[in-house]
């Protein structure tokens, strides 16, 4: 196992303890706002590192670069995704 | 030594059993659909176990991604909460008893399969140069069996036609919030290369038209819910035509390649990778009005049902 393999799955395992913190978030916090807040930012995040990890790992730079498109845009649809639920809950609340 | 992928994929077998199961016992249909979704995500994973790259695409974009905005689209269009009732026992033992014949016949296909039967693999090999694509999957679909893809395209036009017929209830979208519009900047246009990217990969790698049509509706249906574009209030015609443009061009092909080569959906010999290229073109951009407009239901201004 090489230096890079071991960065690269390092950080990959990093990533899905973000993942299993969301999860947990999900089934433990009380109300739809907190749930959000857990799931958002921990996918995101562990998401985030799981490319990271990928990319290292990827033969080539075009892969690496199509892993951080695809990071982009479900961090940015994760966002958005996350917010319209928080809309959507707050005006049955109201 | 035994694959340690054995692991994985029995979580995954035994995950969508139990997703599968959520999404029948489901008494809300919203949860229902949400599981329906989740299995498509879980059954493009196993395609990919299955070294089936182009179904895996195929299952998540179109049978977790654009079926599940259909589903829910639906829902919210019914003008009745659909009203659960348990089925009479006869019904539900004939239904069984149909599902173990299902399930006992395919399990008998399986073990009695001869085992030389490796599908077309080896006859789709020998003729790959021929195909003018080195796909293997894009090259039965629109070369060697292009005429089931001729008739999915034709099954999916009739469908928009009976919707059109029978008109549903206008789309309502409601306001969004002022982060929409920025997201829809991001998503829109990124959606466009991409169902470039993906159309223009299918010669050589998985990829092709539906996929990339699917990514294409999607982006079109963040317009349509954002209500940056309004397909109803203009365009009805046009948005008719070309979702129409995939089908008469297609059956176009078929006629100009009886007249060419005197066998119908046969391409010029040489011309190959241009007439799969074009049709592939065609196909994305009309399969993916097509889906935006399933999903946005009336084309026709202030038509009901």
């Amino acid at each position: 196992m090489s230096v890079q393999d071991i960065m690269g799955v390092g950080i990959m395992v990093l990533g899905t303890v973000f993942f299993l913190a969301g999860t947990v978030g999900i089934l433990r916090f009380p109300d739809a706002f907190s749930r959000l807040h857990a799931v958002t930012k921990a996918d995101n995040l562990g998401l985030a590192l799981i490319a990271l990890g990928t990319s290292i790992l990827a033969a080539d730079g075009f892969t690496a670069a199509k892993l951080f498109l695809i990071w982009i845009l479900i961090a940015v649809s994760g966002a958005i995704g996350g917010h319209l639920i928080a809309r959507h809950a707050l005006r049955d609340k109201s | 030594m035994t694959d340690p992928w054995i692991a994985f994929d029995l979580t995954l077998a035994g995950g969508m059993l139990v997703v599968a199961w959520l999404a029948l016992a489901s008494r809300a249909a919203f949860q229902m659909i949400v599981m329906f979704m989740m299995f498509g995500i879980l059954a493009s994973l196993s395609w990919v176990r299955l070294n089936a790259p182009d179904v895996a695409l195929a299952e998540a974009a179109v049978g977790a991604g654009i079926t599940g905005a259909l589903l829910l689209r639906t829902l919210s269009s019914l003008r009745h909460a659909p009203k659960e009732r348990a089925p009479h026992w006869p019904i539900a033992m004939v239904a069984g008893v149909l599902s173990l014949i299902i399930v006992g016949a395919l399990g008998a296909a399986l073990l009695m399969a001869p085992e030389a039967s490796l599908g077309y693999d080896r006859a789709v090999a020998i003729r790959l140069d021929q195909s003018g694509v080195t796909n293997p999957v894009t090259a039965v679909l629109l070369n060697f069996r292009s005429y089931d893809t001729l008739l999915e395209i034709a099954v999916l036009s009739a469908a928009l036609a009976i919707m059109l017929m029978l008109g549903s209830k206008p789309l309502s979208p409601r306001p969004l919030g002022p982060l929409f519009l920025p997201f829809a900047k991001v998503i829109v246009p990124s959606s466009v290369i991409i169902a470039g990217y993906l159309l223009w990969l299918g010669a050589s790698q998985p990829g092709g038209a539906f996929q990339a049509a699917a990514v294409l509706a999607a982006g079109g249906i963040v317009l349509i819910l954002g209500q940056h574009y309004d397909p109803r209030a203009r365009d009805g015609a046009l948005i008719r035509l070309v979702c129409g443009i995939g089908l008469a061009g297609f059956v176009l092909v078929a006629i100009g390649g009886q007249i060419l080569t005197s066998e119908m959906l046969r391409y010029p010999e040489g011309l190959e990778k241009t007439w799969i290229v074009m049709i592939e073109a065609t196909l994305t951009v009309s399969v993916a009005a097509t889906l935006a407009a399933l999903f946005v239901g009336a084309l026709r201004k202030g038509t009901t049902a």
